[in-house]
């Protein structure tokens, strides 16, 4: 229990500290702040006796004491360059621990109809329209911590009518060294009426010590708006990523997003996403890899508060060695959302014996003329199948290859940014070899 | 010989399944393995493509002058040996073509020749697909997927069609054919018999024999050849049925 006060304690005194300083924000964010903190101080962080928390036990990140990194945290650009895309991508963004590195950063080149705001001019900016904190939910306690404590917010705002047809890329990056880092970062973008825009997220860390990534993202879609979203994460095995993705989407806009986990001992993404307009489509799609001892966690919702809207939703997971799994994918329909085509599915391809997953689709109808499907299938690679490639010569650890791609291949091949594609292929494929 | 396969012996889900069996095969021949159920015609044809699931618990197989029983399925297939499968496998996600052209070019590699480029594999392909008269559509979906039984087994002479084996095994390719994909796969086989390469034909039923003449014919019981022949032998058969020839080998 002395633990657990000491923990409580070093937060306290964090949030305490941060009052004082400028990047605590304007006048409209501080009761923001005050209330979130206030509430994550009356919850704490979440146990395996909350619902939404059975099998992911963050006592972990609990029992660790962070502390806050240096505002002027230095990266070479050497060391960030492997996270980068040096083709078809428009402009990249990049954010460490937390703060936006605008040496680090390609911001002059922005398409036209797209600004980017941080630091101050996000915060004062924000108390117009849609500001930071519009839609995310701090009953999450992991949101409410963060909502807390973000040194800087990324605000990405494309004007309406405006077509990006290049990626944009935000990259934030946490480096530690010596005592554990816990970075907060925080990502706001509002499109406008009939824009369209493609986005990049991805998260990865340094060689050092041990960070603790909290990551709030909050997309904001006007009407027939549309978004395509590739969010990559892929930190060190020993890294904690908790984070949480709102998305909110008017009459006849479009998300559609692929969210790939790669690493970390501890993951957990937390995606809500409210269709909040009659006619709005919604797709979430996700793959994870786990090996070694590390935990990946989805819980998705879709909210159909509106009628007449698609979602599609397919979550396919690869583990190895004794990783553990977590898939819950909430499907809302509320009353007046009638005519609604909700299609859910979750696979898991089990590489060792010790790997295991829990899935649970969990489906609350209020309508009566809706579709709603889900299914879930969890399986090894097929024998007979890779036997069949070796009988027609392809050497087992090809086949194996041929195998795993084909099944990741159903959230991969919907990444049409070919260097992220390719990116996220590489990137798996040697996790696996890793873990073999 | 191509193929000499010397009192083999063969286990699968603990039991003995062949229990000496003696054969040989030489370049040009094609040899018809005929036999009840349980015999062990299909177990011969896995233990020669090297499943996993079946263990060779005694004898030999010499192929081209090299042991067979030390190779890797995969190296087997790049030395030449092909198995149309009884039941084709289902590969949701992997492209026909795509997977055909990894297995080709694992081989040439083997064998110390340039690799296939997209385009010579694709006028390959064409014509072969020509000669099983498979629709091209079949060419780029997933393996398998979605076939009919017909259009899986035209799928198997296809790909040994292009993998141009010298030792090819058909493990029951007739099962499930009706008359007009028996016809087409038969002309498909036909037009691979060549001076340099051996067909073993493993089959229930005579009626593949009238479109894929065999040059011998041998008879399998309780694991064991009990008689060879020549291609009247497949017709005497379809005259007195198995059990004439069971008696024969438990008298022998």
């Amino acid at each position: 229990m002395t633990q657990v006060a000491e923990r409580h304690e070093t937060y306290a005194a964090r949030f305490t500290a941060f009052r004082g300083q400028p990047a605590f924000g304007p006048e409209w964010l501080r009761p923001i702040r005050e209330a979130a903190f206030e509430r994550f101080q009356s919850t704490g962080f979440p146990t395996t006796r909350d619902e939404d928390w059975r099998f992911t036990n963050v006592a972990p990140i609990a029992e660790t004491v962070f502390v806050e990194p240096a505002a002027d945290t230095a990266v070479a650009r050497g060391a960030i360059t492997p996270f980068l895309f040096d083709a078809a991508i428009a402009a990249q963004i990049v954010v460490v621990n937390g703060r936006v590195a605008p040496t680090l950063s390609s911001l002059d080149v922005l398409p036209a109809g797209v600004t980017v705001t941080s630091g101050r001019d996000a915060a004062t900016a924000g108390a117009s329209h849609a500001p930071v904190g519009s839609i995310a939910d701090t009953t999450l306690p992991f949101t409410a911590l963060n909502t807390a404590l973000f040194a800087d917010a990324v605000v990405l705002r494309v004007a309406p009518k405006a077509v990006v047809t290049a990626p944009i890329h935000i990259l934030f990056v946490s480096s530690a060294s010596g005592a554990p880092v816990m970075v907060s970062p925080r990502l706001l973008v509002v499109v406008g009426e009939g824009a369209q825009v493609s986005l990049v997220e991805s998260y990865a860390s340094l060689a050092g010590a041990q960070t603790f990534t909290n990551a709030v993202s909050e997309f904001i879609l006007a009407e027939r708006a549309i978004v395509a979203h590739v969010k990559v994460q892929r930190e060190h095995a020993t890294a904690f990523h908790v984070a949480a993705m709102f998305v909110s989407s008017g009459r006849s806009a479009t998300f559609s997003s692929q969210s790939i986990s790669l690493g970390g001992r501890i993951v957990r993404n937390d995606v809500v996403s409210t269709l909040a307009g009659d006619g709005a489509e919604c797709t979430l799609n996700g793959l994870y890899i786990a090996q070694g001892d590390s935990l990946v966690d989805n819980h998705t919702t879709i909210d159909h508060a509106q009628p007449h809207c698609p979602s599609h939703e397919v979550y396919k997971g690869i583990l190895g060695g004794r990783a553990k799994a977590v898939f819950n994918g909430k499907i809302i329909v509320r009353p007046d959302a009638q005519k609604t085509n909700a299609k859910q599915t979750n696979k898991a391809l089990l590489l060792s014996d010790e790997a295991a997953i829990n899935t649970k689709p969990q489906l609350e109808i209020f309508a009566d003329d809706v579709k709603c499907t889900h299914g879930a299938a969890i399986g090894q690679i097929d024998e007979d199948a890779l036997f069949y490639l070796q009988a027609r010569g392809i050497a087992l650890a090809d086949a194996r290859h041929m195998m795993i791609h084909a099944f990741a291949g159903e959230v991969i091949d919907h990444i049409t940014i070919d260097v992220v594609r390719a990116c996220v292929e590489r990137v798996m494929l040697e996790q696996l070899s890793l873990g073999r | 010989m191509l193929l000499t396969i010397n009192d083999l012996r063969v286990r699968a889900e603990n039991k003995d399944i062949l229990k000496g069996l003696t054969l040989s095969v030489d370049a040009g021949e094609v040899h018809a393995i005929m036999g009840p159920n349980g015999s062990g015609k299909s177990t011969l044809a896995r233990a020669l493509s090297g499943h996993p699931a079946y263990e060779v618990t005694g004898g030999s197989i010499t192929y081209a002058g090299k042991d067979l029983l030390a190779m890797a399925p995969e190296e087997r297939a790049c030395e030449g040996i092909f198995m149309a499968f009884q039941y084709p496998v289902e590969i949701p996600g992997i492209n026909n073509a795509y997977f055909l052209k990894a297995g080709l070019n694992a081989k040439r590699k083997h064998l110390g020749l340039p690799e296939l480029d997209a385009v010579e594999f694709l006028q390959l392909i064409r014509a072969k697909a020509k000669l099983l008269e498979m629709d091209q559509a079949m060419l780029n979906r997933s393996v398998n997927e979605g076939f009919s039984g017909g259009e899986k087994k035209r799928n198997e002479i296809f790909q040994m069609a292009v993998l141009e084996p010298r030792l090819a095994i058909l493990d029951e390719t007739d099962s499930g054919l009706d008359i007009d994909a028996l016809k087409i796969v038969s002309n498909g086989v036909n037009a691979l018999r060549h001076p340099d390469r051996a067909i073993i034909v493993v089959t229930h039923y005579q009626r593949l024999l009238d479109y894929i003449v065999p040059d011998f014919v041998h008879v399998l019981s309780d694991g064991r050849i009990v008689r060879s022949g020549g291609k009247d032998l497949a017709l005497e058969l379809e005259e007195k049925g198995y059990g004439w020839v069971e008696a024969a080998g438990a008298s022998a």
